[in-house]
């Protein structure tokens, strides 16, 4: 080669995968998580090297909850790398989840090569399709030269508006072809999508706050909006300015935190007894960044029916979705609650809270230790011993709700549930992506024995990487929730719920090269929980509780809160109208 | 069966892969029946027009709308306006019989309507017009025994200066 040949030629180069890879690079990207295969070789080829550190989980679902239990504690998007056909279906329901919570991830799939694209080649699955109705967005990339405007855009749609997953897929021969685009840092080409962050329209926040004026009983409504605005600091200047009490959703925990004297807990189906009467009672309520879902609404006309409903959402589409409000705000959480807190005037609300006080000492959330080791207790010592501080990650069933009930937040994003999707699974991979993050913070997995058998071949990831979370197995031996339904609606015939065969967790642990602890016994569960907490190192707790104990409070799908039933009912229920 | 309200909603897109899909799957789940569906080109060439006509109840239509805007690559959706010349076109195939011929003649100015081809025993009959002109000469014309019948679906575009 010539003199000449080499200076024309300055830089050395890459090809479309390690464009795409240069791209994540330059946003920050810490990790990806995710799993190889034939038609991702030249992407995972492109990682040997790079500043991004690859994890390689155990399966594709695993990833996905991984990068999701990232994104929710640190707010930056969660990245996936998978193959194709089954690799790629394999994310969905990781998918799903985020897109019904309102997670940042983009998930990047290898894809065959075009030229073979529809014709069933091996490993094909039209992955953007399958995914098209739960991604907020989503690429099949055709020329190697879009990679950079294409991960530009999709980092940038993932994460503002209301964020969501972004699924990118990559056909082999693109990535692999020589990419000769002119910047790796391109502008973007997405018109449609003006609204990704709405200034609130001020005229809009007065009206809503003028129907603050002379209300005696409001109640705020802290959902998943909140958190992801950071709007904490502002709702709790707003609660006390007006001194009205304050209650979550599901996903909403902690941003106002549950410790506070103004806050009732979580609502809803499986919320505080005292919540679900400020519920009934209002006459305002104030959702931030909640959906109104029909965890909390139940039957819809029943709902608040004397109170003036009142709703914050960055999302236009949730503005009369399910509740008609008298005043809405499309907006940020924080950037609203903040301007309303200079409209509103202090409520006289003295004896609202005193009935608060009253429902509180009247119906507190309790169980009991004479009758064997309880879920509740489990998780109530839990959070007592690592003093409410843990970054905590929920399954979803019975251990969820009084997880949610007993282990009280104060902090927003140190709480991560599946709540929209209610995904099995999803707590244990979801705690490992949290501890990435957070390395030498504490984080709990609390899950039941069922969710826990779908993701926990994940303890090889969390070995590998020597991160110390602490899964506490709730093992009742049962899908407990199910079966809760089955003895009140169902005439106790159980079908389907009995988890018969489970193995062995501690000894599972152990094979995992992870240390087990095993309770049974309500004077031992402070002892053992103690000392697994202060374990260095990921271990696993396994607490085997009464079988057939049930979750109460509980309002019955498609009733209102009127329905609340709170202990143990002794006459027969009927079916519940609602979904699920 | 209940008789639900015909809508004209008219979506502005950018021309990417999948808008059609992401745009038909925000109907399909509501339950909403497309009627017809018109695309096409816009003065710029990076967009396209859609003009969608489907019936169901407004509610139902207010979340439609909402969620066709939230899509990435739909620059604006809405139900049209209500000031807008609207059009469509069909094709009616027939027996070529003195009496189609004859009816047509006689009607070609109120339903501007003209034969296109006669060939093999059959006519080709052009209409254009607005959806009841076009639904009112189908009526009619079927009388003479129509043999095939195809409708481009309505297009709209408002008056004035106002964009669509």
């Amino acid at each position: 080669m010539n003199k000449e040949a080499t200076k024309t030629q300055p830089k050395k180069t890459i090809n479309g995968a390690e464009a795409l890879i240069k791209c994540l690079e330059n946003f920050g990207v810490e990790y990806i998580w995710g799993l190889s295969g034939g038609a991702a070789i030249p992407i995972f080829d492109a990682l040997v090297g790079s500043k991004i550190k690859l994890i390689l989980t155990r399966h594709e679902q695993g990833a996905t909850h991984m990068a999701d239990g990232y994104a929710r504690v640190t707010g930056k998007p969660g990245v996936v790398l998978v193959t194709s056909g089954p690799g790629a279906t394999n994310t969905v329901t990781g998918i799903l989840t985020a897109m019904m919570d309102s997670v940042p991830i983009i998930v990047l799939t290898g894809q065959t090569i075009t030229s073979m694209l529809g014709k069933d080649a091996f490993q094909e699955a039209d992955i953007s399709g399958i995914t098209m109705p739960v991604v907020k967005h989503s690429y099949l990339v055709k020329n190697t030269n879009d990679i950079p405007r294409i991960i530009k855009e999709a980092w940038h749609i993932c994460q503002t508006g209301r964020p969501g997953p972004v699924l990118v897929d990559l056909p082999k021969d693109i990535t692999s072809a020589p990419f000769s685009g002119e910047s790796l840092d391109p502008e973007m080409d997405i018109p449609g999508y003006k609204k990704d962050t709405p200034s609130p329209y001020k005229a809009d926040i007065i009206k809503m706050a003028k129907l603050f004026h002379g209300r005696k009983k409001p109640l705020l409504l802290v959902g998943h909006g909140a958190v992801l605005s950071r709007a904490g600091a502002a709702i709790k200047k707003l609660a006390e300015k007006l001194g009205s009490p304050v209650t979550n959703t599901l996903l909403g925990k902690g941003e106002f935190p549950e410790t506070h004297p103004l806050s009732l807990g979580m609502l809803g189906m499986h919320g505080t007894a005292y919540a679900n009467k400020a519920l009934i009672n209002c006459d305002l309520i104030l959702s931030i960044g909640s959906r109104w879902d029909d965890r909390i609404n139940g039957n819809n006309n029943e709902f608040c029916v004397n109170a003036k409903k009142l709703h914050i959402d960055v999302d236009f589409s949730e503005i009369n979705k399910i509740v008609k409000p008298d005043a809405w705000v499309v907006g940020q959480a924080r950037e609203v609650v903040e301007e309303l807190v200079k409209l509103v005037e202090p409520l006289d609300t003295a004896d609202w809270l005193k009935e608060m006080e009253y429902y509180k000492k009247e119906f507190p959330l309790k169980y009991s230790k004479n009758n064997g080791l309880t879920a509740q207790q489990v998780i109530d010592t839990c959070y007592k011993v690592t003093q409410g501080k843990a970054i905590v990650a929920t399954d979803v069933g019975q251990h969820q709700m009084w997880a949610a009930q007993f282990y009280l937040s104060d902090k927003g994003n140190y709480w991560l549930s599946s709540g929209g999707a209610g995904t099995m699974g999803y707590g244990f991979p979801a705690a490992v992506g949290a501890q990435f993050a957070h390395p030498h913070d504490l984080v709990v997995a609390i899950v039941g024995d069922g969710g826990f058998q779908m993701t926990l071949y994940e303890l090889a990831t969390v070995f590998v990487h020597k991160l110390p979370v602490k899964v506490l197995i709730i093992d009742n031996k049962y899908l407990g929730m199910v079966r809760q339904w089955q003895e009140l609606f169902f005439d106790n015939r159980l079908s389907g719920v009995d988890l018969e065969g489970n193995p062995d967790f501690v000894k599972l642990a152990e094979s995992y090269h992870i240390k087990g602890f095993h309770m049974n016994k309500p004077e031992h569960c402070e002892s053992v929980m103690q000392e697994a907490m202060n374990y260095k190192g990921p271990c696993v707790i396994h607490a085997e509780v009464i079988k057939e104990d049930n979750v109460f409070p509980m309002i019955p799908a498609g009733k209102s809160a009127f329905h609340m039933i709170i202990e143990n009912p002794t006459a027969k229920m009927e079916k519940p109208t609602g979904s699920t | 069966m209940e008789k639900l309200p015909l809508h004209t909603i008219s979506v502005l897109v950018a021309n990417k892969p999948g808008v059609l899909v992401r745009i038909a799957l925000v109907f399909a789940r509501r339950g909403y029946n497309i009627d017809s569906l018109v695309v096409s080109p816009t003065v710029n060439p990076k967009f396209s027009r859609m003009t969608i006509t489907a019936k169901g109840d407004l509610e139902t239509l207010e979340q439609i709308i909402k969620n066709v805007n939230k899509l990435i690559d739909v620059i604006h959706c809405g139900e049209h306006p209500a000031n807008t010349v609207e059009k469509e076109l069909a094709l009616f195939k027939t027996k070529a019989t003195p009496a189609v011929k004859t009816f047509v003649t006689k009607n070609a100015r109120k339903f501007h309507v003209r034969i296109d081809d006669a060939s093999q025993g059959c006519y080709i009959i052009e209409q254009t017009g607005t959806t009841t002109e076009l639904d009112a000469f189908e009526a009619l014309i079927k009388k003479y025994g129509m043999l095939e019948m195809v409708r481009t679906g309505k297009v709209l575009i408002t008056r004035g200066r106002e964009e669509t």
